[in-house]
Formats: C-alpha cells, sequence, structure tokens
C-alpha cells in the first residue's frame, strides 16, 4: 500500500489557526528567521496574558517607578548628600537651607556640671525637603532616593545566588534521587528548620559587614525553600518519557538536565525567581535594621535602623520613619504581585475561570 | 551470526516488598536484518526485556544471564562503554511516543541531538540537515522539523520518533509497541512505514505488541511470553495459523475478525488475569486459566519442546505428542 505523506493536503493560506501549524511562506523563511518570528511570537502571547492581570499591572507600574528613581538617583541628588561625615566635618549640616537651622539644645550634667551641646537637625517636612531631614540633617527624601539603589541590588543579586544554589541542589537531588536525593534533602531541611534570623546574625557577625556579605548571607539563609520547591518539580518531570528517551539516546547526565530538565522546570524557576526577590529586599532590610548591614551604604533598612537609634519613632518625627517602611511595604508588595501574575500564566490551574 | 543473543535472561525489580521477578529465563535470537515479534499481555516482561537491551531499567534491578549484542555482553559494560553503545547500535520506538518528545524543543533540534551526542565533531548544520533528511525518510515534509511536539498529530509524532531511532543508523532497532493510542488507520500506515524502512535499511527489529495479528504482518518470528517466559516461538505465519501453545490460541482468539458474525454473536477471550509476579502458579504458569489444562499440568514445569518446523511450545501437551510420536 502506497502511503500519502501527511501533509500534502493544500492548507489554505490564511488558516483559521495561526499557531496549529506554519502558514506556507514559512518555508521560504531561514530557520533563524523563524526562531526568531516564534519566540516574538510567544513574548507577545506571555505579554499579551500578563497585560489581563489587574494586580500584575498594578505591581509592574510601581516597580518602573522605583526601578527608574533607583536608575536616576544621581539626579534627583548628588551622592555626597547621603554622607554623614560632610555634615559632621562642618560642624553643621550641609543641606540645612538659608533658615532652617539646627536647634541647639543645652544639657548640663546634673554631676559634673559640664555643659553639652547636642545638636537635633530633624527637620518636618519643607518646601526645599518633601520629606524632611533625619538626625545629622540629611535629606530623608534623598535618603530614599539612594535607598532604593541598594536595596535593589541587593534583593536582585541575593535573588539571583539563592536561584542558584537552591535550583542547583534542587535538581541534583530531583535528578540522581537515592542517596545523593537524602543527603540533600536532609541538608535542605535543616537549612528550612533552623530560625533564619539567628543563622543571618551569626554568619553576618561572624563575615563582617559589608554589602557582599549581606548579600551572601541572605542567599545562605534563603535557598532552602527554592531547592524543595525545585526538587519537588524536578521528580516529575525526571520520570516522563523524553528523559528516558534522553537517557536511552546516550546523553550523558549533564546534558540531560541542561537539556531537558532545566528548561522545563524555567516557568516555575522564573515565578518563584519573582516572589524570592520580595523576600530578599524584606531580608536586607531586616539585617540593615538590626545593625549588620553595610554602614557605609544607605539602605532602607540602615534609614530605619537610624531612625529607631535616635528615638525618631517615639519623638514624633513620622517623616523618618514613615517613607522608608513605606518604600519596603511598597516595593514588596509590587514583587509579589508580579510574581503571583507570573505565576498565573506559567501554571494554567492557577487561572480564574 | 546473530547480532543479538539473549541467554537465560532473569530480571527481577526490586520493591519494598522484596525482589519481582518480572522475566524468568529467557533465550532469543535476532539474525541480521531479521524482524522478531515479541507477544504477550500487559505485565508478561515484553517491556523489560525491551528496557533490558538498553540497560534502562531501575538501577536496583537484578538482572542476571547474558544479553549480546554483536559478541559483546552489554550486562558487563561500562557506563562510558554503554552510553556509546545506546542509540548508535541499538535504538528504541517508546511505547507511548506521544509523550517521549519535549515539549519544549522543536522535533527537528530532538533528532539532531541523537546525532551530536554521538557525533561530537558534527557541526549542528550538518546534524540538522540529516535531521531533515530522516524526517523526509518518514515521509513527512522537511519543514516539519521546525515544530513543537504540540503542533504535530499522534501519528506524526510518532514518525518523528521512528525518525529518531533511524538518527544513528543503528543495526538493530527496537519498537516497543509503537502502535498504541494511534487509531487504526494511523496504525496501518506507521506499520507499513516501520516495513519499509526495515528493508531498505536491512534492520533488525524486535517488535513488541500485544496484537498477534499485527506481528504476522511485519514480522519473520514470533515469540509470545507468558508471565516472564517464552511459551511459544516460531515463523510467525505457523505460529499464529496453528498456534500450538493454548495461551497463543487464546490471544490469537481475542482479536475478532471483522465482518463474522459469529465472533460478535459469542465474544472468544481468556478468562482471568495475567498472575501476579509474587505468586506464580506451581508447574506451568498458565495452567489455571488454561482450557485445556489436566492433572499433571500443576506439578511438572513444561520447557519449550520442539513443535515441528522451526518451532517450539512450552505445553505439556506437545510433550506427550512428541513422546507419542517416537515410541
Amino acid at each position: 500500500m502506497p502511503l500519502e505523506p501527511f501533509d500534502q493536503q493544500p492548507v489554505p493560506p490564511d488558516s483559521a489557526m495561526p499557531d496549529s501549524g506554519p502558514p506556507l511562506e514559512e518555508k521560504k523563511r531561514t530557520p533563524r528567521q523563524i526562531t526568531r518570528a516564534r519566540r516574538r511570537r510567544s513574548i507577545s502571547r506571555f505579554w499579551r496574558q500578563y497585560r489581563e492581570n489587574r494586580l500584575g499591572m498594578v505591581g509592574l507600574v510601581v516597580l518602573a517607578f522605583f526601578i527608574l528613581i533607583a536608575i536616576f538617583a544621581p539626579v534627583f541628588a548628588p551622592k555626597s548628600a547621603t554622607t554623614e561625615t560632610a555634615a559632621a566635618a562642618n560642624d553643621q549640616p550641609i543641606l540645612v537651607p538659608p533658615g532652617y537651622h539646627c536647634s541647639q539644645i543645652l544639657t548640663t550634667d546634673p554631676e559634673t556640671g559640664l555643659v553639652t551641646r547636642v545638636e537635633d537637625c530633624t527637620t518636618s517636612p519643607k518646601v526645599f525637603y518633601p520629606l524632611g531631614t533625619d538626625g545629622s540633617g540629611r535629606s530623608v527624601s534623598t535618603l530614599i532616593v539612594w535607598g532604593a539603589r541598594i536595596s535593589l541590588i541587593v534583593g536582585l543579586v541575593a535573588t539571583v545566588m539563592t536561584m542558584l544554589i537552591g535550583a542547583g541542589i534542587g535538581i541534583a537531588a530531583g535528578f540522581y534521587g537515592g542517596r545523593v536525593d537524602s543527603v540533600l534533602s536532609r541538608l535542605t531541611d535543616w537549612f528550612l528548620v533552623i530560625p533564619w534570623i539567628a543563622l543571618a546574625i551569626v554568619l553576618a557577625s561572624v563575615l563582617g559587614q559589608s554589602l557582599f556579605n549581606i548579600i551572601l548571607v541572605i542567599a545562605v539563609t534563603s535557598w532552602a525553600v527554592t531547592a524543595r520547591l525545585v526538587r519537588a518539580q524536578a521528580l516529575t518531570v525526571v520520570t516522563r518519557p523524553y528523559v528516558e528517551r534522553a537517557r536511552a539516546l546516550g546523553a550523558s547526565n549533564w546534558h540531560t538536565i541542561t537539556r531537558h530538565v532545566l528548561p522545563n522546570l524555567f516557568p516555575i524557576i522564573f515565578a518563584n525567581t519573582i516572589l524570592t526577590v520580595a523576600l530578599s529586599i524584606l531580608a536586607e532590610a531586616t539585617l540593615s535594621f538590626l545593625g549588620l548591614g553595610d554602614p557605609l551604604s544607605v539602605s532602607w533598612g540602615t534609614i530605619l535602623e537610624q531612625a529607631q537609634g535616635a528615638g525618631a519613632t517615639t519623638g514624633g518625627q513620622w517623616w523618618w520613619v514613615m517613607p522608608p517602611g513605606l518604600a519596603i511595604t511598597t516595593v514588596v508588595l509590587a514583587f509579589t504581585m508580579c510574581g503571583f501574575a507570573v505565576e498565573e500564566i506559567s501554571n494554567p490551574r492557577l487561572r480564574r475561570r | 551470526m546473530s547480532i543479538l543473543e539473549i541467554r537465560d535472561l532473569h530480571i527481577a525489580y526490586s520493591t519494598q516488598a522484596g525482589p519481582v521477578p518480572a522475566v524468568r529465563g529467557v533465550d532469543l535470537d535476532i539474525a541480521h536484518g531479521e524482524v522478531v515479534g515479541l507477544a504477550g499481555e500487559s505485565g508478561c516482561g515484553k517491556s523489560t526485556i525491551a528496557g533490558a537491551i538498553l540497560r534502562l531499567l531501575p538501577k536496583e534491578t537484578e538482572i542476571t544471564g547474558r544479553i549480546s549484542l554483536e559478541g559483546e555482553n552489554i550486562l558487563d559494560m561500562s557506563w562510558g562503554q554503554l552510553r556509546s553503545v545506546r542509540w548508535s547500535e541499538a535504538s528504541i520506538i517508546f511505547q507511548g511516543a506521544l509523550h517521549g518528545l519535549n515539549p519544549v524543543q522543536r522535533v527537528g533540534d530532538q533528532i539532531a541531538e541523537a546525532i551530536l551526542i554521538h557525533d561530537p565533531k558534527k557541526n549542528e548544520k550538518a546534524a540538522s540537515s540529516r535531521a531533515n533528511e530522516l524526517i523526509e525518510q518518514v515521509k513527512l515534509p522537511a519543514r516539519r522539523a521546525n515544530d513543537y511536539p504540540h503542533e504535530l498529530s499522534g501519528g506524526q509524532k510518532q514518525r518523528i520518533m521512528i525518525a529518531m531511532a533511524l538518527a544513528c543508523d543503528p543495526k538493530i532497532v527496537i519498537a516497543d509497541e509503537p502502535t498504541t493510542a494511534l487509531d487504526v488507520m494511523v496504525q496501518a500506515q506507521v506499520l507499513n512505514l516501520l516495513k519499509d524502512l526495515q528493508r531498505d535499511l536491512g534492520l533488525s527489529l524486535i517488535f513488541i505488541t500485544h496484537d498477534l495479528s499485527v506481528l504476522v504482518d511485519v514480522c519473520d518470528k514470533i515469540a509470545v511470553m507468558y508471565a516472564g517466559r517464552i511459551v511459544e516461538e516460531g515463523p510467525a505465519e505457523a505460529v499464529f495459523e496453528t498456534p500450538r501453545h493454548p495461551y497463543t490460541k487464546a490471544l490469537g482468539a481475542a482479536f475478532p475478525e471483522i465482518g463474522d458474525l459469529t465472533y460478535r454473536m459469542s465474544p472468544t477471550g481468556l478468562g482471568g488475569d495475567p498472575p501476579d509476579p509474587m505468586l506464580i502458579p506451581s508447574g506451568c504458569s498458565f495452567h489455571p486459566r488454561c482450557p485445556s489444562a489436566f492433572a499433571d499440568c500443576s506439578g511438572s514445569e513444561p520447557t519449550l519442546y520442539p513443535a515441528g518446523d522451526n518451532r517450539r511450545s512450552a505445553c505439556l501437551l506437545v510433550d506427550q505428542e512428541n513422546r507419542k510420536a517416537t515410541t
């Protein structure tokens, strides 16, 4: 019986199903052009679905706002405006405009009779300082703008490290199984049950205060959740027939992992990444608030720490405490909303119908 | 000389309840360019043998015996040797090809993948043009190489799997139920394609299915398995037309003859289920379900007795006949 080739029936040029089969004109294009066209199409499909998600769009707009602020921080104020030393050397805050001087409070020590002069440079919001100034006369709005940089950078870099460790360990555990899985899973469990803040405090004080160390501390304390998630998903991917096929092809383990397992885990890793950024930013703020951050760089957490140290919360200086707190909450919320939106697209079962 | 020789193969899966014997002493020879069919119910050990030939079974599985591929015992091979033999010497068309393709890769790339794994010196362009050739060899237009698996129909996917099995010019191809989950028309097309390719390329083919009538069409030789053993083997036509083992008879009768009203009125089939591999009946493992069982069947275990003309059957009835003939 002669065989009829499958696709010889003429396809109408304007097929009703653009996605089910390539239109005839695709034949003339080179494979690379086809690849590019497909990639464009899948990105625009993703974007179309994302746009329909209202929460996700709100999150994205808020994020864009903060990212722009972080990028264009030098436009708003010079970096030197965030240092305390300049203010201290002058014995007068550099940023206090004419007409606003620090009030001098004279206190007398009751035992020695010595008089000390204490400067209080906090100012409530005025036109020149939209958010007022902090205890050393720095504009809080400038601090927020520059703090956005550090907070976002730390959040993103720590997330990348978290994902590398977590996905690596999760895939290794899920793919190799057996003894490797038991060892790696117990390690993951161990990191999951350790109170992270205690571990982070110990690590941060052992490693010393620097920006890189705080990133490292966040990554080391938060990879376990990702590892467990990725392992669970890897376990299901590994049993799929195409992974067995790859083994039958004579593929090495590395080849199978990079070509077959990882691409199929990518959506879940991607959605998890965005949610992890939110957690990393929160972790950075927490550690900085506890005084474990880099003292030389301003982040939202360090602003809060200084405000707390200067008694701003009890002193009613709301303009010093609220902005960094709100900034942290808003950005974390925005990342979470984006993360949920992406998760919903990559996992159709979550989609509300 | 045969290309594949299986000798006294025993395979036991390891489970929490202890080892489960899935294959219990199988001998099988496949000559160059020969098509051998393995038939039997689900769970009789057909696919386990396929997995053992490429050593795809779980690590803990106990395998004893000998599987020699061109004189080399696969069971003794090191990991590196094994990887180079896989696909370039023996390849497999999987059961349920519909899921055997990675959903996030173009099918052409997946065919090229097999070529590149075994010949890393080859550049990607050469591999992809070879992939296009293979796709045309299985009678699909070459531009299908740019499709993702979800854009293909079941039959098309199965053709891609066949193209992939041929990618490294293997000497032997194992087709593990290549036509399950396809409709009858597409089944026939895929079978014809396999037959043509086997003839044109001079492949050796192991064809695994539960459908005896398919095997008659395609195979030179049929081996029927029951509960981990071969119960009957011989030339395809002869085994199908005049089965010498009651199980083969029942298996052949399980498929109705289309247009024959008597079949529709009284469907013939075999009662019961294949035995639990942990509790294989004594004597002939088929005797509890066998319509022609007699007293001896539960006591003495039959081996494969000669049953005329290159045929062997593991039935005590055949043994009795043989004895009568000699005395």
